[in-house]
């Protein structure tokens, strides 16, 4: 019997930490930035919140309020700063975007495995493993009644803060790029960045403002999944090729974050699918469900391409550095 | 009225060609501020003297004959791909499914191994590897060149997907094989018959290796500059239009150039699993898809160069987890280090193909 009501619950878990990324490189590629250092972000912003909070612990702070505040900065922070490198390499030198985000991945996974895997040497810490129970416990604590509630309580109030808000921010993104002008603005530099120039935007203004933007939210997913769905604990290489998925979520959702709520928790049920289906003995066929979420992400790019609606397109800029004087 | 004129500090415009040397000094100045930059962090965390973190750096790659040949099996089977995804580079066709390409080659080929290791001769066996590895490699890149030929598909995203399509499809087989039952590994195919074993020529397993790839380097090298073939991948790249005026069918080119990518993709498949490593992993690949882009890059697309530039990526990520070893941190080190390079490498393109012209004082504006 397929158990819906344990399923939806960890599908949306699953589901944040992608609707994070792809939010984030929503914003990002409507301004014709394809960033490829997603992953690396990810993994920056995971790292970033996983150092600030783990000088908190070992310094004994009892603040439930700097529990939060301190690896959610850090995390910011971390992020941010992956942001305005990627801004500054391809938007001020131009550089290729392709090259660069791929770079910004090796150095960004790099930089989580290396400090996950060497923070409690370099701090002279005395225990065996990053366990960041204390601050998970606030990251993760859930909605007041959510066990008392039955089912209902289960699919809508079992999560801790961070995935309300990546709900949020994912709708007040979509609310941004449709109804107001600055994202009229953002779409303008992502479609043409020539017209947006004459017609007085600030192009570069506009690119490191929606990439950084883009990058925070998308390092907060990296948060999410260490203090909140792995309770804390890093483990080298944990987080996977969720921030791949996360770029496949974009296509996915042909470039509109309030799609993307429904279909993140789609592609966290994709990727769990294979752990609820009874395929018996045969665990090899397990690994087969799981090219799921990559699969329909093809269908739906190879569909878009074929039907060719104009609205359903990547931004037509994407990719492709700005220069005034180019013709 | 008289309205006060502003002029910004400095305006950035386009250069012309630089002199070769010019654009060479500026690379390397650029390698020797990333190595600067490299020492001072790796100062930081670990307290090393930085020219001590230089020694074993260097100690990583070349510190004995078995490391060299490490460092030699790995120059070549990342220079592999690079030269594999180069000619769609070349067309701006951004085949980012080295990885998955490389991956269903060595699929095919532990197939072959496992499968027909005990029924056909060596030789043939050999041969078969070879076939149908480059056969995969080159069925994975076509699915999403067809696409981009026929319905302008992007390919970067396209090819990004069928990577993992190809890892999870590997996991499925490993399952089916794997040895001894429930172990999720497959271990060395072949152990004791060595079938399928490309043969060992020299004093070491990976001479024949950096061979093949040494003399496909130069095929590239000349497939790229001095064919007809080469010429019509240039013209796509620079201008579609413009290929498509002087008669040049542009979908061909792209199911061709893909197909070629993927074929070599394939083939550094089948040097990686018949010839060193005898086994098939879902990491096999250790993402040398997507290093291959960033080398290939780097070079500027030039076969030739990008000796030199997956060298010194490979040297720096074995230098930089020797260094990490050395302190028992974390051997991700060497990423890091590669993510400084390339960071500079990558911002000083800016001073090669623009120049910056400064505001001078006192001039009148025209």
């Amino acid at each position: 019997m397929f158990d819906l009501i344990s399923f939806i619950p960890r599908a949306i878990m699953q589901g944040i930490p992608l609707l994070y990324g792809s939010t984030g490189e929503t914003l990002t590629e409507k301004s014709g930035n394809l960033n490829l250092g997603i992953p690396g972000i990810m993994y920056a912003g995971a790292i970033s919140g996983v150092v600030g909070a783990f000088f908190y612990e070992q310094s004994g702070g009892t603040s439930g309020f700097l529990y939060v505040a301190i690896p959610l900065v850090c995390s910011l922070l971390g992020s941010l700063l992956m942001g305005l490198l990627y801004c500054f390499l391809t938007v001020t030198l131009r550089a290729n975007q392709n090259v660069t985000g791929l770079a910004l991945t090796t150095f960004g996974v790099g930089l989580g495995n290396f400090f996950g895997g060497s923070l409690i040497k370099l701090a002279g810490a005395e225990v065996p493993a990053i366990v960041l129970s204390n601050t998970s416990r606030y990251f993760s604590a859930t909605l007041p009644g959510a066990d008392k509630l039955g089912w209902f309580g289960k699919l809508f109030m079992s999560y801790g803060f961070l995935a309300y808000m990546a709900v949020l921010i994912a709708l007040a993104a979509s609310y941004l790029l449709k109804r107001t002008r600055v994202g009229l603005h953002l779409r303008a530099v992502g479609e043409s960045p020539t017209t947006a120039d004459a017609a007085g935007i600030n192009v570069s203004k506009y690119k490191y403002v929606s990439t950084c933007a883009g990058s925070v939210v998308a390092g907060l997913g990296g948060l999410y999944y260490i203090m909140d769905y792995t309770k804390g604990i890093w483990s080298s290489d944990a987080f996977g090729d969720r921030g791949w998925l996360a770029i496949a979520l974009v296509i996915f959702t042909i470039w509109r974050p309030n799609v993307g709520v429904l279909a993140s928790f789609l592609f966290g049920g994709l990727y769990i699918l294979h752990m609820y289906i009874p395929s018996g003995m045969n665990l090899a066929v397990k690994e087969l469900y799981k090219m799921a979420p990559y699969v329909v992400t093809i269908v739906v790019l190879v569909i878009s391409s074929m039907r060719n609606k104009r609205e359903n397109q990547p931004p037509a800029s994407l990719g492709l550095a700005y220069f005034r004087e180019d013709r | 009225m008289n309205k006060k004129q502003h002029t910004p500090l400095f305006h950035v415009s386009k250069r012309g060609e630089l002199p070769w040397y010019l654009s060479w000094g500026i690379r390397v100045g650029a390698v020797a501020l990333a190595l600067l930059v490299s020492a001072l962090v790796t100062n930081l965390l670990t307290g090393e003297n930085p020219v001590k973190v230089f020694v074993t750096i260097w100690k990583g790659s070349f510190g004995s004959a078995r490391k060299m040949w490490v460092l030699g099996q790995n120059v070549a089977i990342l220079l592999c791909v690079a030269l594999a995804v180069t000619p769609a580079f070349r067309m701006r066709c951004w085949n980012l499914g080295g990885d998955g390409q490389m991956l269903v080659g060595c699929l095919a080929t532990a197939a072959c191994m496992i499968l027909l290791g005990d029924k056909l001769p060596n030789w043939l066996l050999i041969a078969l590897m070879v076939v149908c590895s480059m056969l995969a490699g080159a069925v994975w890149a076509l699915i999403p060149a067809a696409f981009k030929a026929k319905y302008n598909t992007n390919e970067t995203l396209f090819t990004l997907m069928m990577n993992y399509i190809a890892t999870q499809l590997v996991a499925f087989f490993i399952i089916v094989w794997e040895v001894p039952k429930g172990a999720g590994k497959i271990g060395i195919i072949n152990q004791q018959t060595n079938a399928g074993w490309l043969p060992q020529i020299g004093p070491s397993k990976y001479l024949l290796n950096i061979i093949i790839v040494a003399v496909l380097t130069v095929l590239m090298y000349l497939y790229l500059n001095y064919s007809k073939h080469g010429y019509e991948i240039s013209v796509v790249g620079e201008s579609e239009r413009t290929a498509r005026y002087v008669g040049i069918k542009v979908g061909k080119v792209i199911l061709r150039t893909m197909l070629l990518s993927g074929a070599i993709c394939g083939l550094a498949g089948m040097l990686l699993v018949g010839g060193t490593d005898h086994t098939l992993t879902t990491t096999i690949t250790a993402s040398r898809g997507f290093t291959a882009v960033m080398v290939s890059w780097l070079a500027k697309f030039n076969p030739i160069w990008m000796v030199l530039t997956s060298f010194l990526l490979v040297f720096l990520s074995k230098g930089g987890s020797e260094v990490a070893s050395g302190f028992g941190l974390s051997t991700s080190f060497g990423d890091i280090l590669t993510g400084i390079i390339l960071f500079f490498i990558l911002g000083s393109e800016f001073f090669i193909n623009y120049k910056i012209n400064f505001r001078k004082s006192g001039e009148k504006e025209a």
